[in-house]
């Protein structure tokens, strides 16, 4: 067997169990960490596929971002962080069902797609960061999209510093 | 092989492994493996010089002799410490989450030396050239930050808590400026890996072109480390000792070695992103010496962070947030914008770049340094006009 092969299967099954465990959990704490652990071996698998950027950009952002954020706010309410409850409802075998149909649904259609019998793209370009960069800013792809997006993220950052400030401040006219 | 040892010990091991019957694919495997162990290793047990060397260094610089009893010049006082360590429990709190407690110090020590991964140690030896390094090392360390939230969480123990919330209030808050500077060695060598930002230092250290990137740089990633004068994730009269409050014996060491070596890591980036790496006269010829032109240079940038840290007197939290997103922030967004648009303008007009990035960087910290005056004065003034009142704020702890 090749290495990467092996390398690929294991993170397959870390993957998979670790996605597990972010449902069965019964800790909230503990489901966001094992959602951690799903998120990072899926930024090993973007690795695997030759594609270091999102594999990057998958742990600055999942973990290093949302993650965080996840556990700062389960962190800050401790009290309804343990379910004790059952954790099936009585119509599991229901929901099972149809994920089962949903599950099949979709790998039909994967499978189906051209793309997927087309013959492999040769080697993975080496500048292929750049060639992301300039079709962020390049008129003809994706500027137009990119450029709203910081505009939503300003406007997301503006409201927050708003929503944050005391009220006292804003009566004084922002004394430092 | 004197001057290229590297490629030679690669090449016997890679026959070894072939001979043992081993196919080329799992040899390089293997050979991948075993090179993460020795670099890990060889790392942390470089710690046990660093600890000796820092605190010679800090007893130096304050007038003392520092450790001498133990061995020559005390130089194994950190080895006996280590003895120490190991032989005392570790000791889990009765309400704490074991797994998470134990899985925290971990972490952290693996955010540090997880930056090794990709810092070119000489020409052609480099753990993985990754093509987006630079992003690589803001991404593993939030692998750090992750496991300081950990820690402090999983000992149920308010002190911790609130310790490892301000943390995290340190790190992230600092990580927006790290982030913004680490971009511009990134514009000046159109790469974000860093044997490519190595490649384009081959004319002049981007020290040179951008030296206040370089200082926001240092200053970011010392508070990063949480090291004085950004030490605030500990506070004996305030937090105790902050996240790690709980931990004893080898798990308290991993803390303690994780914040030891991210100093001697930080050296390794800034030698890497802004003083050329291995770069020196004949070091393309001699793989070896460029590799002692990267300890040299890492030791020294070692050597300022120490020395900074045997100076400076330690911030307040309100002090710590407003100076960094009052004035890194904005420094770094300007001096982003600065390089780039100074960088493009002399490609398009054909002028010297290292001449006008340098003259851009002077006039850059002309405006700060102005800024920074007028500032004091402003605050020197309103100081004796109200003299400070000390208020007790709860919500200043955090």
């Amino acid at each position: 067997m090749e290495p990467l092969k092996l390398i690929f299967l294991v993170t397959g099954a870390v993957t998979l169990l670790s996605a597990l465990m972010v449902v069965t959990a019964r800790k909230l704490v503990h489901a966001a960490l094992w959602l951690v652990l799903t998120l990072a071996a899926v930024s090993v698998l973007f690795v695997l596929l030759n594609a270091p950027f999102l594999a990057v950009v998958q742990v600055v952002i999942y973990i290093g971002a949302i993650a965080i954020l996840i556990i700062f706010a389960v962190m800050l309410t401790r009290r309804s962080m343990e379910d004790t409850g059952p954790q099936t409802s009585r119509r599991w075998w229901l929901a099972g069902l149809i994920a089962v149909v949903l599950f099949a649904a979709i790998v039909l259609l994967v499978v189906s797609h051209p793309a997927v019998s087309a013959a492999l793209p040769g080697a993975v370009p080496p500048d292929s960061v750049q060639q992301l960069g300039l079709g962020l800013v390049s008129v003809n792809a994706y500027v137009l999209p990119f450029e709203l997006a910081s505009v939503l993220l300003l406007a997301a950052l503006i409201g927050a510093s708003f929503v944050a400030r005391p009220p006292e401040a804003a009566a004084e006219g922002g004394e430092e | 092989m004197i001057g290229d040892p590297f490629a030679w010990v690669y090449e016997q091991l890679t026959a070894l492994l072939l001979s043992l019957g081993m196919t080329a694919v799992w040899a390089q495997t293997t050979l991948r493996f075993l090179g993460a162990a020795v670099l890990a290793t060889v790392l942390l047990v470089s710690t046990f010089f660093l600890i000796w060397g820092e605190r010679k260094l800090l007893a130096r610089l304050q007038d003392r002799l520092g450790p001498n009893r133990v061995g020559p010049w005390g130089m194994f006082q950190t080895v006996a410490d280590f003895v120490k360590l190991i032989g005392k429990e570790i000791i889990v709190p009765t309400h704490a989450d074991k797994a998470v407690y134990l899985l925290a110090p971990l972490l952290v020590v693996l955010s540090v030396i997880g930056i090794w991964a990709v810092v070119p140690l000489a020409p052609g030896v480099v753990g993985t050239d990754l093509e987006v390094g630079v992003l690589y090392i803001v991404g593993i360390g939030a692998v750090g930050t992750l496991g300081i939230m950990m820690a402090g969480w999983s000992s149920h123990n308010k002190y911790a808590l609130i310790g490892a919330f301000r943390s995290v209030a340190q790190l992230v808050s600092y990580e927006v400026p790290m982030v913004l500077v680490l971009l511009v060695p990134v514009i000046l060598a159109s790469s974000m890996s860093l044997v490519g930002i190595v490649e384009a230092q081959a004319g002049m250290w981007f020290i040179v072109m951008a030296p206040v990137a370089a200082l926001v740089y240092l200053i970011t990633s010392i508070a990063e480390n949480g090291r004085a004068p950004f030490d605030l994730l500990e506070g004996e009269s305030e937090i105790v000792a902050g996240f790690n409050v709980e931990y004893s014996a080898l798990a308290f060491g991993m803390f303690f070695v994780a914040e030891f070596l991210h100093s001697l890591t930080i050296g390794a980036v800034v030698a890497t992103l802004f003083l050329g790496g291995w770069r020196g006269p004949g070091a393309e010829a001699y793989p070896l010496l460029g590799f002692i032109y990267f300890l040299l240079k890492t030791l020294a940038v070692w050597l300022v962070i120490v020395w900074i840290r045997g100076t400076l007197p330690r911030v307040r939290i309100d002090q710590m947030l407003g100076f960094n997103w009052k004035f890194l922030t904005p420094i770094a967004l300007g001096i982003l914008m600065l390089t780039a648009l100074v960088d493009k303008l002399a490609a398009a007009a054909g002028w010297n770049r290292t001449l006008v990035l340098v003259l851009a960087n002077g006039v850059a910290l002309v405006v700060i340094l102005g800024f920074v005056q007028g500032y004091a004065r402003r605050q020197r003034r309103r100081d004796q006009a109200h003299p400070v009142s000390v208020e007790a704020a709860p919500a200043a702890l955090l």
